[in-house]
């Protein structure tokens, strides 16, 4: 049980079996299998159109799949109507019932739920004052800023004290340092409530940041799960590696454990054997003046100033490499350079099996 | 004050100058009719050349409270069928308002115009067919075949203005208040109601004001037992007697026009979705 007297709910374990839905002759999500541990923060993370929002619509039961299960702890929950599932969305749009003031709100829920309308003020009171919105009860919805609309959303969901929470694009619409601002409150409420929470983003810097878990879903498909770090370190799909900004793909393959080029760069892999291309971070290239076993010779074509690195273009024998370096780094265009693909940062996939 | 301030004063004054002489030759056309009317209605004697009624007198106002004259109980008849219209019409056209406006299926247009149909066909020849069933259940003479009837040509007032209303209406509030664990007849109630509150107003009070001055209906339908307003006034212009007419003619211009100004009042500042028939 949870220690914060706050909370009368246990966060749920959340699972999702071949979940498949259809939109005429288009596939919206195909076969997504998904475990969300009880009290985790995932962030679903996609571009859009990827079925990521149609995904979260099925959880919070406003579509129903065509294929698939959804379950929470264990229990089905496709045949439970979306008014009675133990589950809190979110909405990109505040949302907030225009001819209602900020209290009514957020007791809103409460009050479809029967509540008594004294143990309603008492915990919107708590809960307003829970997203620093505290005093601010009696305003009208008109007359609040994007920020504090979004938080009036967000307690109007977290007073249902739900078993899963659905946050859909919550804070694309704010600006960025408000964004921040948001993010750090809704790590600050999951702390409190450890309720299972699923974040809807397209922004991977925004995924890494509020996530403990992201899941990845490109076309409908899960194209990769992990923790934020796993993504930068060793990205579980090639997409993956793509998607969170891999520049540099070096083509080739994999015979016996051993990944090598027709131009002589090999590296060790546990990948199997067939057509593969090797990703390497470009903030993970080291660049050196002299030649070393295994480096790759190259040309500096183009430089680029960052703010905090320096972007670098480079003709090598592999094709078109681009290293982030310090931005202090003395750089010449045309200069010949020496890159060195690091072991540890470097990532071998198979091309010929996805 | 900067020249593009100047300007746009000046500009916006300009403005102002055209409107508010329009705006009372717009006022002065509706109003100035309705000034003889009241003369007539309570003058005794105004004979032509005289300028101004010769006798004055409270004839007008005695005929209408008068038992023998069933004003007062014709005017309980026009209000109890008008907000029974109303409300019926509303609550009819609010299913079918939605449909036109939320949903995109094959045959829109057509649903569109067929509702609309009873409001281009004339009414007489519609009724004369319908009047049949009326007599057949019973409904001929009575205050509810009237109600009936008088839903024919509000009704499609009512799902178009509420189409308009649907079309402007952002759904996503609904799903937000199911998310929020309202039921179906809960989002409706406390949610998509007061979100199309405004519309609402407005279908009511359009679906009152055409049932208020239906005549060929009530006559039809109601064969001359249930006595409208209207009727008694059609009934008062045959019999030749002015201040009779003119008395009764007040008493049904009145209250819709008392009727449209509380409106103006009650729809002032109101958000959530507008009613815009741009869309349909």
């Amino acid at each position: 049980m949870n220690a914060n007297p706050l909370i009368d709910s246990v966060a749920a374990s959340v699972g999702l079996t071949d979940i498949t839905k259809r939109f005429g002759d288009t596939s919206a999500v195909t076969a997504l299998s998904l475990q969300l541990a009880a009290g985790s923060f995932t962030a679903l993370l996609g571009p859009s159109g990827c079925g990521k929002s149609t995904t979260l619509a099925m959880l919070a039961g406003l579509l129903s799949p065509d294929e698939g299960d959804i379950t929470l702890d264990g229990t089905s929950m496709l045949r439970i109507a979306v008014e009675k599932r133990p589950v809190s969305l979110v909405f990109q749009k505040p949302l907030l019932f225009p001819h209602l003031d900020v209290a009514q709100n957020v007791g809103f829920g409460l009050r479809m739920r029967g509540f008594a309308a004294r143990d309603i003020t008492v915990k919107v009171q708590s809960m307003l004052e829970r997203v620093q919105l505290g005093g601010l009860g009696a305003r009208r919805v008109g007359e609040l800023s994007g920020g504090q609309e979004q938080r009036v959303a967000l307690a109007r969901a977290l007073i249902l004290a739900p078993r899963l929470l659905l946050l859909d694009e919550p804070f694309s619409q704010l600006d960025a340092e408000l964004r921040a601002e948001m993010r750090a409150l809704v790590r600050t409420l999951h702390n409190e409530t450890q309720t299972t929470t699923l974040f809807v983003t397209h922004d991977q810097i925004e995924a890494v940041e509020v996530a403990d878990q992201i899941v990845l879903m490109l076309d409908g498909r899960l194209a990769g799960k992990g923790s934020p770090e796993l993504f930068y370190q060793s990205p579980p799909t090639l997409q993956a590696a793509r998607f969170f900004g891999v520049t540099n793909e070096i083509c080739g393959s994999v015979c016996s454990g051993i990944f090598s080029t027709p131009f002589g760069f090999a590296r060790p892999t546990a990948a199997a054997d067939g057509d593969a291309v090797l990703v390497v971070r470009p903030e993970a290239l080291r660049l050196s003046d002299c030649a070393a076993p295994d480096s790759l010779p190259g040309k500096i074509v183009a430089a680029r100033f960052a703010g905090t690195y320096l972007a670098l273009e480079m003709t090598t024998v592999a094709g078109l490499l681009v290293a982030h370096v310090a931005a202090d780094t003395p750089a010449q265009i045309g200069g010949s350079v020496h890159v060195r693909v690091p072991v540890d940062a470097s990532t071998v996939f198979r091309t010929d099996s996805a | 004050m900067t020249t593009v301030d100047a300007e746009r004063q000046s500009r916006g004054l300009r403005r102002l100058s055209l409107r508010q002489p329009l705006l009372a030759l717009i006022i002065a056309a509706l109003l100035l009719p309705l000034v003889p009317l009241l003369a007539w209605a309570v003058s005794e004697r105004w004979r032509y050349p005289a300028l101004f009624p010769q006798k004055l007198s409270t004839r007008g106002l005695r005929i209408i409270t008068d038992p023998r004259s069933q004003v007062l109980p014709g005017l309980l008849t026009s209000v109890v069928i008008g907000i029974s219209v109303a409300v019926a019409a509303t609550l009819i056209g609010l299913p079918a308002g939605r449909a036109i406006g939320v949903y995109r299926f094959r045959g829109r247009r057509l649903v569109q115009f067929l509702l609309l149909s009873p409001v281009i066909v004339p009414g007489l020849a519609v009724t004369l067919g319908i009047q049949v069933f009326f007599i057949r259940y019973g409904l001929a003479g009575t205050t509810l075949g009237v109600v009936l009837v008088q839903l024919l040509p509000t009704v499609p007032y009512a799902a178009t203005v509420l189409g308009a209303a649907f079309a402007n209406l952002d759904l996503d509030y609904e799903r937000q208040a199911r998310a929020l664990g309202a039921g179906p007849m809960r989002t409706l109630l406390f949610v998509t109601i007061p979100l199309l509150r405004p519309a609402l107003i407005l279908t009511g009070l359009f679906c009152f004001l055409i049932s208020w001055s239906e005549y060929i209906l009530t006559l039809l339908v109601g064969t001359g037992q249930v006595q409208t307003l209207p009727l008694l006034l059609f009934a008062a212009i045959g019999s030749s007697d002015t201040t009779a007419a003119a008395a009764l003619g007040v008493l049904v211009v009145l209250p819709p026009l008392i009727l449209v100004a509380l409106s103006g009042r009650l729809l002032r500042g109101q958000s959530g979705a507008t009613i815009g028939l741009g869309r349909l």
